[in-house]
C-alpha cells in the first residue's frame, strides 16, 4: 500500500466520527424539538455560511491579520527573550519566577484594558492581546529547549575548541527547535482566541468577533455560528501552516519521523 | 609498526604529579599521577568506578582542569593542544547529532576547522570507508544500530587526523559480540593511522586484548596501582584471546586490581570478576 493510501486510511475513523456527529446534531434537533436560537441545524449554518460569504470572509480576513500580527510579534519576542535569558543566567534567575507567575494570569482579562491603551478600532489593540498570549508559552518553551542541549554534545563541541556561539548555533538551537514548534502550535491557537475575544470588547465593525456578537444580539444565530465556523477554519489554517513548517524544519525529530 | 612499544619514542602525553580534587564533598579523584605516553602507543586505563580513569581522560583533553600538576600533550599545554585540535574523543554513547546525517556528523569537526565543502566531502568518504559505513552515508543516526553509531563516532573523532585518540568506555554499552568485532576493527584502524590511543575501560579482557600497556588504577583516592606491559604480538586476532600468554596477562591485571582492591565495593568486585 502506498504511503498516501495509508495516510488516507488513517483519516477514515476521524472522518466517520465527524459525519456521525453532524448526523446526531441534525437528528437531535428534530427529535427533541430544539429551538433554532439554541442550536441551529448544521444545514442552516452552512447555508448562512454561503449566503453571508461576502460579509463573513472579509471579517475573517481582518481578524486573521490581527491574530497573525500578534502571533508573529509575540512569538518572535518570546524567542528573543528566551535567547537573552538563556545566554545570561542572571537575567533568567531574575525573570523566570515572574514569567511563570505571569503565565498563570488570565491575560484575556486584560482585553478591555488593551482596547483602551491602543485604539479599540485599530487592529493593534487585538494584535497586542494576541501577542501577549503567544509570548509566554513560546518564551518558556524556547528557553527550556535551549537548556535541554545534551551535556555530552556540548562536551564534544568543547573538545573541538568550539566557541559559545558555535555551540549555540550547532547544538542549542537544533535541540530547541522541536520545543519551539510545540509552543508555536499552542500559540497559533491562542492568537485566534486573543483576536476574537479582543473584538468582543469592541473593534472595527468589519471583524469576526464584533460580527458574531452583534448577530447574536439580533438573534441571527445561524450567522453567528457561521462566523464561528470561519474563525475555526482560519484557526485550523494557521495551526496547519505551523505544523507543515515544522515538518520541513524539524525533519529529524522522532515524533515527526513516521506520522 | 607503531606497536613496537618500549622503543624510546616521542612523548605524546606527559602527566606529572597530577592531582584533581572536586570541591564538592572533598573527593580526591586523582592523586599524584605520573604517566608518560609515547607516540603510537595504545594505552588502556582500567579500574573500578571511582578510580578517576574518566577524570584522567578528561584532564588530558582539557575538559576538566587539574587541581595541581601538569599535563603536556604533543609538547604543549593541554589547553593549547585542545585549541589546536590535537585529539579526537569518543564517549560511551556515540553522541551523534540527530539533525545531521551520518556524513554530516563525521564532517562536523571539519566544518569547525573551516575546511571547504570539497575537502570535507573527500575526507568524509575516506572515513566512511575506514569504518565500513559507505552505504550509510545519508542515513540518520537513529537508523543505525548501537555498534554502527559508535563506528560513526570513531570516524568523526579521527576525521581531522588527530595525533591522539581519547576513548571513554566506547564499547561499554554494546553487547559482547559487537564489542569483540569492534575491538578488532579498532585495532586495524589504529594500525593504519598510527595514532596514539588512550582507552578507558572496565573490562580486563578488552584492555589486555587491545593495548600495548594497561594502566591499572585504584580508587579513593584515584592512583596508579601498576602498569602491565602487554607483549602479545600484533596483529592480534581471534586466536590471541586463546593464547596462554593472554591469560597470564589477564591474570596479572586482575591481581593488580585485587591487590589494591581492599576498598572495593562488592558489586565492583563482581564487575571485575566477569
Amino acid at each position: 500500500m502506498s504511503a498516501y493510501a495509508r495516510q488516507a486510511r488513517d483519516w477514515v475513523p476521524a472522518a466517520a466520527v465527524f459525519v456521525l456527529a453532524i448526523v446526531v446534531w441534525d437528528g437531535s434537533i428534530a427529535a427533541f424539538h430544539i429551538q433554532q436560537f439554541l442550536l441551529p441545524k448544521p444545514t442552516s449554518i452552512v447555508s448562512s455560511f454561503w449566503n453571508e460569504r461576502h460579509t463573513l470572509w472579509p471579517a475573517g480576513w481582518t481578524t486573521f491579520q490581527e491574530a497573525l500580527g500578534g502571533f508573529v510579534g509575540g512569538s518572535l519576542f518570546g524567542m528573543f527573550v528566551a535567547t537573552v535569558v538563556g545566554r545570561f543566567k542572571i537575567v533568567g534567575t531574575a525573570l523566570m519566577p515572574i514569567a511563570i507567575a505571569a503565565n498563570a494570569i488570565p491575560i484575556i482579562a486584560f482585553a478591555p484594558i488593551f482596547n483602551v491603551w491602543f485604539n479599540p478600532l485599530s487592529p493593534h489593540s487585538k494584535m497586542a492581546i494576541s501577542g501577549v498570549l503567544c509570548f509566554l508559552p513560546v518564551m518558556v518553551n524556547t528557553l527550556r529547549g535551549l537548556q535541554s542541549a545534551s551535556p555530552r554534545q556540548i562536551e564534544l563541541m568543547r573538545s573541538y575548541a568550539a566557541s559559545d556561539l558555535e555551540i549555540w548555533r550547532r547544538v542549542r538551537v537544533p535541540t530547541a527547535l522541536p520545543f519551539v514548534f510545540t509552543s508555536l502550535k499552542v500559540a497559533s491557537v491562542l492568537a485566534m482566541i486573543g483576536a476574537v475575544v479582543g473584538e468582543y470588547f469592541g473593534g472595527s465593525f468589519n471583524a469576526l468577533g464584533v460580527l458574531i456578537r452583534s448577530k447574536a444580539q439580533v438573534f441571527q444565530f445561524e450567522t453567528a455560528w457561521a462566523g464561528i465556523l470561519v474563525a475555526s477554519l482560519l484557526g485550523i489554517a494557521l495551526y496547519a501552516a505551523v505544523a507543515v513548517t515544522e515538518r520541513f524544519v524539524v525533519r529529524w525529530a522522532p515524533e515527526t519521523r513516521d506520522s | 609498526m607503531s606497536a613496537e612499544h618500549g622503543t624510546p619514542e616521542r612523548s605524546v602525553v606527559e602527566i606529572k604529579s597530577l592531582t584533581k580534587t572536586f570541591p564538592r564533598g572533598h573527593v580526591t579523584a586523582l592523586q599524584e599521577i605520573d604517566l608518560d605516553l609515547r607516540a603510537g602507543e595504545f594505552v588502556s586505563l582500567i579500574g573500578p568506578s571511582g578510580c578517576g580513569k574518566s577524570t584522567l581522560l578528561r584532564v588530558i583533553g582539557d575538559l576538566i582542569e587539574p587541581t595541581a600538576g601538569s599535563v603536556t600533550v604533543n609538547g604543549k599545554t593541554a589547553k593549547r593542544a585542545r585549541a589546536d585540535h590535537d585529539y579526537g574523543i569518543v564517549f560511551q554513547d556515540a553522541v551523534l547529532f540527530d539533525w545531521r546525517s551520518v556524513s554530516k556528523n563525521i564532517g562536523l569537526p571539519l566544518e569547525l576547522l573551516g575546511w571547504d565543502r570539497a575537502r570535507r566531502k573527500a575526507r568524509v568518504e575516506e572515513m566512511l570507508e575506514l569504518v565500513e559505513l559507505t552505504s550509510f552515508a545519508d542515513h540518520n543516526p537513529w537508523q543505525l544500530s548501537g555498534g554502527m553509531q559508535q563506528r560513526v563516532a570513531i570516524a568523526r573523532a579521527l576525521a581531522f587526523e588527530p595525533a591522539l585518540l581519547l576513548m571513554d568506555e566506547p564499547f561499554g554499552a554494546l553487547d559482547e559480540m559487537t564489542r569483540e568485532r569492534l575491538n578488532l576493527e579498532l585495532l586495524s584502524i589504529w594500525q593504519q593511522l598510527r595514532s596514539t590511543v588512550v582507552f578507558v575501560t572496565h573490562s580486563i579482557s578488552e584492555a589486555v586484548f587491545l593495548s600495548t600497556r594497561v594502566v591499572v588504577m585504584s580508587p579513593r583516592p584515584g592512583r596508579i596501582a601498576g602498569i602491565v606491559d602487554v607483549d602479545l604480538p600484533y596483529p592480534r586476532t581471534v586466536e590471541t584471546r586463546e593464547a596462554p600468554r593472554y591469560f597470564e596477562l589477564v591474570t596479572q591485571v586482575r591481581e593488580l586490581l585485587r591487590s589494591r582492591g581492599e576498598h572495593l565495593l562488592p558489586e565492583e568486585e563482581a564487575a571485575l570478576a566477569e
